[in-house]
Order: C-alpha cells, then structure tokens, then sequence
C-alpha cells in the first residue's frame, strides 16, 4: 500500500517533536523548547476542533472559551493552594464539557450564520465573565505560582518532562481522533455534515451526536487550557478571546481540513510563521493578514492538501 | 379487515394563504402500492413531507402501523419503520454508494456511539448494505464516489437507501424523477420487486408506471383528494378526466 | 488582535450607593438608547450583508474604526468637526466598496469557514495598519463649542452631542425605512433578504444589488464610527468589541430584517448600559456588599448574553426574521 506524502510528512514532524528536546537541553535553546509545547497544546485544541467542523462542519467561532475555562478552574484553583491535578483536571474537563453542553443546547438550535455568530458571542461572554472577575486579576490576569501536582508520577516542573507529557496527550488525542473518524459515530458526525436532513430521514437523531462531537470537542479545549495554564504559569481571559479561537479556526484549515494530522500541521505553521514574522517586523499582523486572506483564497486544502498536490498524488 | 398501515385523517396545511394540504384523508393498506397523482402544485411534496416528519401539519392525524405518529419528528419516525425516498437527490455525494447505504443500515442498528471500530469494516453494515444495492441493481457501482455516479443511478441509490432501513412502509417521492425510458422501466421492475413485501405510497408523474404498479390511486388537486380508486375507476372517473388527465384519452 | 478588547462603553455604577437617582436613571437610559442608536447603525448595515450575501463579515468593525479614526484625525488636523465628518464618511465608503470589488466578490461563492477568516485577516491587517499610521495610543476627538454643551431635558442636563447622535440614528432609521419599503432598491433589497435565490432570476443585475447593499452597510459604519469618535475613545480594537455586540443584535433581531435591527439594538443597548450600572445596586438588596460587587459585574457582563440565549430558545429565527423560507 502506497503511504501519502502527506502522511510520511506527518510522521516526520512528530519525530521531529520527539526528538526537539535533544537539541534544545544540548544546545541550550529553552525557547524552542516552549514555543514547540505551545504548538502541541494549541494543537490539541485544534484537533479537538477539526472534529467539530473539518469533519462535522459546524464552524465554531467560541472554541477558545473552553481554553479558557480549562485554564481558569487550574488556576483559580491554584491560587486556593489547591494543586493536586487529581483534584483540578477532572475539575477542568468536566466544567468544559458541561459549558459545552449548554453552549451546544443553544447554539445547535441554529444553522449557518446564526450559529457562527452565536457560538462567537457566547464565547465572548466567558471572556468577560473573566475580565469581570476582579478576584482573579480581571484582565489582568493571575499567575500560577505552582504547577499542577502529579504526586511525584510526573513533574511538570521540569520543561523537558513536561514536554513528553504534552506530547503524550497530543499523539493520544491524535489516535483517538483516528479512531474516532472512522467510527460509526465519526460517519454520523461526517454523515451529518454532508446532509443533515437525509440522516434524520434514514434514522438519526443527529442533535445528540452533534452535541456528543461538541462536547468532546470542548474537553479535548479543557484539556489544552488546563496545560496552558501550566506551560504559561499564568491565565488571563485573553486565553477564551474570539480571536484566539479565529486562530483555532486557522490552524486546522491552514494544516488542511480533509485530514487527521491538519491541525497539528497547521498549528506548528501558523506558530512558526507568526514567529518568522515578528523576527522580521513588529507591526507582523500586517503581513500575516493578508497572508490569511490569500491562504483562504487560494489554498484550499491546506498544507497537507499542497504536499499531496506538488508531488503528483491528490489527497 | 385489518387496519391500513397508514390512516390519515382530516390533514391540513397552509402556507401563509396558500393551502397546500385540504382536509385530506387517505388510507394505505399493508403490502399495497398507493399511488397518489395530480397536477403540479396540487401539494404532493407538501404530503410526503407531512407524512414523513419534515413537515408539521397544521391539524389532523396520522396513524401507521396502528400508533399516532402526527407529532413523532422525522428520525422517530424512520426508525418506526416508515421511510421515505426524496423527489430531488438527497444523498451523501461524497461517500460511496456502499458507504450510503450502509448508513442507512447503521442508523437502524442500535445506536451510533461507538468511538473505536472501523464501521467500514463491520459486516453487519456492510452485508445488509450490500444487499440492498443488489436488490436495486447497483451490486458493481458499490465502491463509487456517489458524485460520479449517474442521475438514473442516484435514484437507484436513494432506493436502495431507503429499503436499507428495513421499512414496513415506503414513502417514494417521484423515483422516476428525471430518468429517461430506460432507465424509468428498469425502476419499475425493481418497485414491482418490491410488492407485496412492503407497503408502499408513491407519488409519480409518470402515468404508465402509475397505472402499472398502483393497486390503488388517490387524485390530488390543490391539496384536495378528489378521488380514489383503482388504476380502471380512476381512469374512468369524470372529475379526474377534467381535472388531471385533460382531454387526452390515450391513457 | 493582541490587546484585549474592555467591556464597552458605560461608565461604571457606583457601588455603595444604596438608593438609585432618578435622575441618573434616566441619564442611563438615555445612554443605552444612544448606543443603542449606534448598534443600529452597525446592525442594520451588517444584517443585510448576512440575509442578501449570505456573508459573514467580521470586518464591518474595522470599516467602523476606520470612519472614527479618519474623522478624529482630519478634525484635529484641520480643527474642524463638520470637515472630518464630511472627509471620513465618503473615504470610508470608498474604501468599503473598494473592499467588496476586490476580496469580497471572490467570497460570495466561498463558505463561511472561508468568510471567516478572510475578514479575520481583514480585521489583522487593518488593526496593524492603523497602529502602524496613527500609533498605538488612543484619540480622543475635541468638539466644536456648540456641541460641548447639555441640553435641558425633563429637568435633567443632558449632553447635547449625545442628544444629537440619537436625533441623526433616528434619522437614519426613518430613511432606511422609506429606503427598504418605497423605493425599488428596498424592494430587491426585500425580496433578496428573504428569497435570495429568486432575485437573481427575476433577471436582476445580482452583483450590482450587492455593492449596493455593501456600500450602505460601510457607509452606515463609518457614520456610526465618524458619530462614536467624541464618545468613545477611538482606539485600534474599537470594532471588534462593538462588532460582537453588533452580532448579538443581529442574532437577537433577526437576520436580514432592519425592523428587528432596530428592536434589538435597543433593547442590547439599554440592557448593556443599565445592566452595568445599576446590576450591582440591584443585587445590594439582596446580598452583601462584596456578594454584589463581584456577582453585578460579572452577570452584568453577561446580561446580553443570556437575552440572546433566551431568545434563540424560544425563537431561534430572531424576534423578526426576514426569511420567510
């Protein structure tokens, strides 16, 4: 069986991720260090998000909320010197999917425009939930003065330790997302998007499979939040900010949409071209604008879509 | 005598001054085919989506297989047994024609929250799906991408979709729909397949099929049911001939 | 994109004041309809974008910040309000339809996914811009003498440029009105918002329609940034945080409907502004004084929020929906 280019590519970064730490601690790089973590997290939200919409094509504009509200019950919990992960992470995911699951009651009631402006405005308001919580720095935000506790298991007080740990989580969301794609849940979810009235017709309460793929969806967010709190030592509400989950939105079409591995793909290219670009500029939002725009425009499936394309095997 | 599979009474709908529905009362017996014919705009559509769930009716009943179903939405209903056929091809473009079908035979499969195994390589989907498929007479088109396949053939596959389901009843909104000669009888030797085995309601213009294949035929005008009868009483009734079958006598 | 975007626009109450004035009641209320007034502006234009396109413009916001910035700067230059006024509302056009000629044709066809984030990118681009032309430190726009006053209402001194802002939407809405229900432009624009498809088969130029409609929403944009200026600061983010308000009455309203624009925006604007100043007053009945301190703030900036959630539950169409189909 002929293995996609695309596919080789993928292996080949997360190798790449695999073997990064090596070079960081020899060559005493740490930034890399964290800037390659921040795109593991980050992508762990975007595949969460690449479920809901590459696959169930609900485009989510309020996916960053639940980063948010990951990272807030680590760090609020924190500050009240609670720091057993045993205790804040189930915490963190089960606040997640139950704001997810109102967030979806509502928002999947509508279709189209509506439903991107609702998810948009919803997600809107956690973030100035956060501004308004005096308590917990407002917009300032509050730092995290101790990284969660794994009993001595695992201490996420070592970068490079942390760093395996985050990797773990990201190829563990990535193999549940291939099995999940595939599943009979994932051919609802896929069913769904490509005809939602002929799925009712054949069967399917299509609701709760679509709230189902929205919650995962916003724990696999959690998930990502409680970790940024981690890596970051901070929370503030510019986490859940709707431009934060316009990136989401980029990361997966920029990776490609049609595919597992997309956002992975595309968070570490959105990352490192935003990082490119503020090495050369500081006003890069300018360039990186337009850039979006013509990546819209032009390059319809994405990253993997094009090595597909250049080497003569469509994906 | 046993109760009809579907019992419709007094059924109303409007839209905005139109009203496309007339206090339509109909009955379909088990292992029939019912035809319902009438001029364009007489509210055929507008009835298989009331019937079907995608519609709300504005008043009356619907019974099928001996419970009320008027307030049942359309997935409830589809898993009751009723299934239904759509006029303008509703199907899943980019999956296979095997991949269609076999979601037609997963949604009436218990339920669908398994997150681990391949579906594709369940046998108690596949098989089922494989099946009907032949039964419409797309065995060889199984692996193709339903975009590439033909018009007559996606009428074939929604078809073979809706028997996937393992209906009592079939609600088949005009199968012959666009298909030329051909193509239109090998559609009427698969529905006449059919007979007897399931109960069907089919709406069609295509008056040979019609007259072919209905063991009852129910004349739709302006929402209204002006007559019903067998393929010979309707051809014979007066209001029908004015009103549908026009002056046109070769019938 | 980086800078957080504040809680828009009302002064905060004053917590620890047990009684409520009626006087600063009514002043409250006078400022919900005044931004009120301006998420009519923005919404109407917005709506008709979504009902007659089908396009999701995120970037109404920046053409918004735009006409606030044009307008702040050329009367500082020229120390004239009416010249900025009269300078920043045709750029501002101008540079709306010159938008929908070159990016957003090329969108119409595309998704919303893609629609998305084009505008995004917009927004990105156009944030930096002003930053890179006008700095990162907000403006603040001085007005003429005869607007600086107060007008006498009802015994309360009320600002006189507020009162006019409310006069000039009010305006604006009246022609809209004759605008959508008399003349033949209204008609289509009608009849595109609730059957899109059936315009371009009655043999109308369809691409003509829609930069007309395009240029009515900027230009209704740039009035509401060209008007917000002297209120408001006029800083780069300003759209996106009114752009999300703008969006809930949208959602609130209706798509494609400038009555629901118009029904919504008020009843965002007063909730907004009143929630917020008089929610933690309201709680102090009931609660303690830090109770009320943390909780009025955060339910006040949530209030719109769950309006609109209560709304889609019972109406997820939007109080007056365009689309008939």
């Amino acid at each position: 069986m002929r293995v996609a280019p695309s596919t080789v590519f993928v292996a080949l970064l997360l190798v790449a991720f695999a073997a990064l730490p090596v070079y960081t601690v020899s060559f005493e790089q740490p930034f890399y260090l964290a800037l390659v973590r921040r795109i593991m997290i980050l992508a762990i939200a975007a595949l969460g998000l690449n479920l809901i919409m590459g696959y169930g094509g609900l485009i989510s504009m309020g996916h960053a909320a639940f980063i948010g509200i990951g990272g807030y019950t680590v760090g609020i919990l924190a500050h009240h010197d609670v720091t057993s992960a045993g205790i804040q992470w189930p915490l963190a995911l089960a606040f997640a999917a139950a704001v997810a699951l109102v967030f979806g009651l509502i928002s999947l009631r509508t279709r189209g425009v509506y439903f991107i402006m609702i998810t948009l405005a919803l997600a809107q308001m956690m973030f100035f939930l956060g501004v308004s919580l005096e308590a917990y720095g407002g917009d300032d935000g509050l730092p995290v003065l101790s990284r969660s506790d794994f009993g001595g298991a695992i201490d996420l007080g070592d970068d490079v330790t942390f760093y395996y740990f985050v990797y773990a989580l990201l190829l563990a969301c990535f193999w549940l997302m291939s099995r999940l794609v595939n599943s009979r849940f994932g051919m609802v979810i896929r069913g769904i998007r490509s005809n939602e009235a002929r799925m009712q017709a054949i069967g399917f309460a299509t609701l709760r499979y679509q709230l189902t793929a929205f919650v995962l969806a916003g724990m696999m967010a959690g998930l990502a939040g409680a970790l940024l709190a981690n890596h970051t030592d901070f929370i503030n509400p510019e986490m859940a900010h709707w431009t934060r989950s316009a990136e989401l939105l980029v990361m997966v079409l920029l990776g490609g949409m049609g595919s597992i591995a997309g956002p992975i793909v595309g968070a570490a290219a959105l990352l490192l071209l935003e990082e490119l670009l503020a090495g050369i500029t500081e006003y890069w939002a300018l360039i990186l604008g337009p850039i979006m725009i013509v990546i819209v425009l032009f390059a319809r499936n994405g990253l993997l879509g094009m090595i597909d394309r250049w080497s003569g095997r469509d994906g | 005598m046993a109760e009809p599979m579907m019992e419709v009474r007094g059924l109303r709908k409007s839209f905005g001054g139109v009203v496309a529905t007339d206090n339509l009362d109909l009955d379909v017996n088990a292992g029939e085919i019912h035809a319902v014919i009438g001029p364009n705009g007489a509210g055929k559509t507008t009835l298989i989506g009331q019937l079907s769930g995608v519609l709300t009716a504005d008043s009356g009943t619907i019974r099928f297989d001996g419970r009320d179903i008027t307030r049942l939405p359309a997935y409830a209903r589809s898993r009751r047994g009723l299934a239904r056929s759509f006029q303008i091809t509703s199907i899943f473009h980019e999956f296979t024609a095997l991949d269609n079908v076999a979601l037609a035979v997963q949604a009436h499969d218990g339920h669908s929250f398994h997150f681990f195994r391949n579906a594709r390589r369940e046998e108690r989907l596949r098989a089922p799906a494989r099946e009907a498929l032949a039964r419409v007479g797309l065995a060889a088109r199984a692996d193709t991408i339903a975009r590439h396949m033909s018009h007559g053939e996606h009428r074939q596959l929604e078809i073979a979709m809706a028997l996937a389901t393992e209906p009592r009843m079939l609600l088949l909104d005009e199968p012959m729909a666009g298909m030329g000669p051909d193509e239109s009888q090998r559609m009427v030797e698969i529905l006449h397949g059919l007979k007897g085995r399931h109960t069907i309601l089919l709406i069609e213009h295509d008056m040979d099929a019609v007259f072919a294949l209905a063991d009852c035929i129910t004349v739709l005008v302006y929402g209204r049911a002006i007559a019903t009868g067998t393929a010979d009483e309707i051809r014979a009734n007066e209001d029908v001939r004015i009103a549908y079958l026009g002056a046109d006598e070769a019938v | 994109m980086r800078g957080r975007t504040a809680p828009p626009l009302s002064p905060v109450g004053k917590p620890g004041v047990a009684m409520v004035d009626p006087s600063l009641l009514f002043e409250q209320l006078l400022n919900g309809v005044q931004l009120g007034i301006l998420l009519f502006l923005l919404a109407s234009g917005l709506t008709l974008v979504f009902g007659i396109m089908d396009l999701m413009n995120l970037a109404h916001g920046s053409l918004y910040m735009i006409g606030a910035y044009v307008a702040a700067k050329v009367t500082i230059l020229a120390n004239s309000f009416l010249l900025g006024v009269a300078v920043a509302l045709p750029a501002t056009l101008l540079l709306g339809v010159a938008l929908e000629l070159l990016v957003f044709r090329r969108l119409y066809a595309r998704g919303h996914l893609d629609q998305v984030l084009a505008t995004f990118g917009m927004i990105l681009f156009f944030n930096e811009l002003v930053r890179l032309i006008w700095g990162p430190a907000g403006v603040s726009v001085p007005l003429p003498e005869i607007l600086r006053g107060h007008i006498d209402l009802f015994g309360l001194p009320y600002p006189t440029y507020r009162v006019l802002v409310i006069l000039v939407g009010l305006g604006v809405a009246a022609f809209l009105y004759w605008l959508v229900v008399k003349t033949r432009v209204g008609m289509l624009i009608r009849a595109g918002a609730s059957r899109r498809e059936m315009v371009g088969a009655l043999g109308v130029d369809v691409a003509r329609l829609f930069t007309i409609v395009f240029g009515i929403g900027a230009a209704l944009a740039a009035l509401a940034g060209v008007m917000a200026g002297p209120i408001f600061s006029v800083t780069v983010g300003m759209g996106e945080s009114v752009l999300i308000l703008t969006l809930v009455v949208i959602v609130v309203g209706g798509i494609g409907s400038i009555r629901g624009a118009f029904v919504g925006a008020l009843l965002i604007g007063v909730t907004e502004t009143m929630g917020r100043a008089f929610l933690s007053e309201i709680f102090l009945l009931f609660m303690s004084r830090d109770g009320a301190n943390t909780a009025g703030p955060a339910v006040a900036s949530m209030l719109v929020y769950i309006i609109m959630a209560v709304v889609l539950v019972f109406r997820p169409q939007g109080l007056f929906p365009a689309r008939t189909g």
